[in-house]
């Protein structure tokens, strides 16, 4: 596969920035596998350097990646770029026409003092010669030119496809690094391209299911530091942490944010078996809301709050069912592939997303609900998990292997194209992809 | 016992078993216990002491194999049943924990439940064969901890099990 020299500098480049920084984690890898012919051309010119200094960001390549990676959009690589206008007067629309490209993306950065820089940017239609956007980006420090770049992505992204763009956004996911007993294990927050890794928590016993809270502020998860597994709620800013359900008795699971974020849905066994709760955070008082031998667990709510889907083994093997979030007689909701687990909703509530089995085959399918049930898959196999919507459901992250390796990859919603997401040396697994952000 | 003890115990038993599982050749098999002749006797009462843990056949013998999606007892686990039931008869002070596991096929809170229902079943096989439920403390990793990584059935199979861990002898 094509590697764009573009890109693996950059790779390098943000490997170096994160050996230099003490509470950064260890770095992914990234790549992308697979491509789009059908996907809309789009030049981004590099954009006008400020005197001084180089910057640590080249700010046009962070948007290309961030076109490139959406499925949507197919960006020239920058060797192709020949002409390097910086603002709408200096482009010559012949010489983009005939490179095929629809839009063209010029930009100039300039010191704003106090060790800030300033974005502006034009969007152009180049067959229409026509100025579509041209946004001043607020002063921001050089460390945040990432941030500013896929804010950048995300106005163009939303201006061409009618759809607000996810790139200036945050994952979650864990990483195992060492065998056996001597495992450390992380939860890292990263941007949504991977960069920027930080560790939320650590522990040398399994962490697992990372889940965002609405407002981006916190997460959610399974630790078995205790020696039984535990849900923690975690501020991922301050770091304070809150223990939500510790019970020494059977599995504390599952966790799931409401939409309003003042509720969590959880599946506990203190009871015998896995059940589904809901929990009110204000005051830690439960719900059960299901009342069967059978494996219940994974809920997830409807955007509107007013429904649970969850996993369930009841009918023999384990199906995705929905139940009212108030409780209720469970309806089963998949019955195409032998197996249907670990489900996630778009945004607008029209598609899940799950992993389903065929024999020893496990890929990431999408149930259009709009569509009367239709499926299509967007993973390979044979061992993909831990599907996750970005806020627009445009893209969606899961956990694949590779040898006896854990990938991550970010795969578009059409399943065309594929990023890996690789730790240099341990496992990656459970993404989860935040919400918008608004800081 | 100690941890690393235990893990030790647990490779030996693997690799015990993947040499028995090779010899028939027929097709890749769960684990299987080793064979032990007869019911033991261990002492002149008739009753188990900590010492026979580490000396006698049945009761050295601390994990159960399971087949896949599956948490039924095998018939020939039902020897390992009744010997730990014994002793836990034999020793009320005596504690055990069942670490219930699975392969790595299926989302991991699904194995959460899997790995539980197998430590459950061990549980009640052994309450069945005497043992008092106030004795046994059942935990399940889930696929978090496989003995084995690669990704076949017989790697799969070493990884379905319930660990007997003796926390009080």
């Amino acid at each position: 596969m094509h590697k764009p020299s573009s890109l693996f500098a950059f790779v390098l480049m943000a490997v170096a920035a994160l050996l230099a920084g003490p509470a950064a984690a260890q770095s992914l890898n990234v790549d992308i596998v697979g491509g789009l012919k059908t996907a809309t051309p789009i030049v981004v010119v590099p954009f006008a350097q400020p005197a001084g200094a180089a910057l640590p960001t080249d700010v046009a390549d962070v948007m290309r990646n961030d076109f490139n990676r959406s499925g949507k959009f197919r960006s020239l690589a920058k060797s192709e770029i020949v002409e390097q206008p910086t603002q709408g007067s200096e482009i010559k629309f012949a010489t983009w026409r005939l490179l095929k490209q629809d839009y063209i993306v010029v930009g100039r950065i300039t010191n704003a003092g106090d060790g800030k820089v300033q974005v502006e940017y034009e969007l152009w239609d180049v067959n229409k010669q026509q100025s579509l956007l041209h946004q001043q980006m607020p002063p921001a420090p050089v460390g945040d030119l990432r941030s500013v770049a896929h804010q950048i992505a995300d106005q163009i992204y939303q201006k061409i496809t009618g759809v607000r763009g996810a790139f200036w956004t945050r994952i979650a996911y864990i990483t195992a690094v060492g065998l056996g007993n001597h495992t450390t294990y992380s939860l890292i927050v990263a941007d949504s391209d991977g960069y920027n890794p930080q560790v939320v928590a650590r522990s040398h016993e399994a962490l697992l299911t990372p889940r965002w809270s609405p407002d981006g502020n916190k997460i959610a998860y399974v630790s078995f530091e205790s020696g039984n597994s535990a849900i923690y709620v975690q501020d991922i800013t301050t770091g304070a942490r809150t223990l939500v359900s510790g019970r020494a008795k059977g599995i504390n699971g599952a966790p799931a944010w409401s939409p309003d974020g003042t509720k969590l849905a959880m599946s506990l066994s203190y009871v015998g078996n896995p059940e589904i709760f809901v929990m009110n955070l204000a005051n830690h008082q439960e719900t059960r809301l299901t009342h069967n031998l059978a494996i219940d667990t994974e809920p997830v709510w409807s955007p509107d709050g007013q429904s649970i889907y969850f996993t369930s083994d009841r009918s023999g093997r384990p199906q995705i069912y929905k139940m009212p979030a108030t409780g209720g007689t469970p309806t089963r909701v998949t019955f195409q592939g032998q197996s249907n687990y670990d489900c996630d909703v778009s945004y607008d509530g029209k598609q899940i997303a799950m992993v389903q089995a065929n024999g020893n085959v496990y890929r990431i399918a999408i149930m259009d609900q709009s569509l009367g049930g239709q499926i299509r898959y967007i993973s390979p196999g044979p061992l993909d998990e831990s599907p996750s919507f970005a806020p627009n459901a445009s893209m969606l992250l899961y956990a694949s292997s590779e040898g006896n390796h854990g990938v991550l990859y970010a795969v578009s919603d059409d399943g065309m194209v594929r990023q890996r997401l690789v730790l240099s040396d341990g496992d990656v697994r459970e993404p989860a992809w935040g919400p918008y952000r608004t800081h | 016992m100690n941890k690393t003890v235990r893990v030790a115990l647990v490779a030996l038993l693997c690799v015990g078993a993947a040499a028995c599982a090779k010899k028939q050749e027929v097709k890749p098999q769960a684990p299987a216990p080793e064979q032990t002749a007869q019911a033991p006797a261990p002492q002149s009462n008739g009753k188990y002491t900590p010492a026979d843990l580490n000396t006698d056949a049945c009761l050295r013998q601390r994990v159960v194999y399971f087949d896949f999606d599956k948490s039924e007892i095998k018939p020939e686990f039902q020897q390992i049943m009744a010997c730990h039931a014994k002793y836990l008869q034999d020793r009320p002070t005596a504690r055990m924990r069942l670490e219930g596991n699975t392969d790595e096929r299926g989302t991991r809170e699904y194995n959460l439940g899997l790995g539980e229902r197998r430590g459950n079943a061990v549980g009640s096989a052994l309450e069945a064969n005497g043992a008092s439920s106030s004795q046994i403390n059942v935990i399940s990793y889930g696929k978090e901890k496989p003995v084995c990584r690669e990704h076949n059935e017989d790697c799969w199979s070493k990884n379905r099990r319930v660990e007997i861990v003796y926390t009080a002898e």
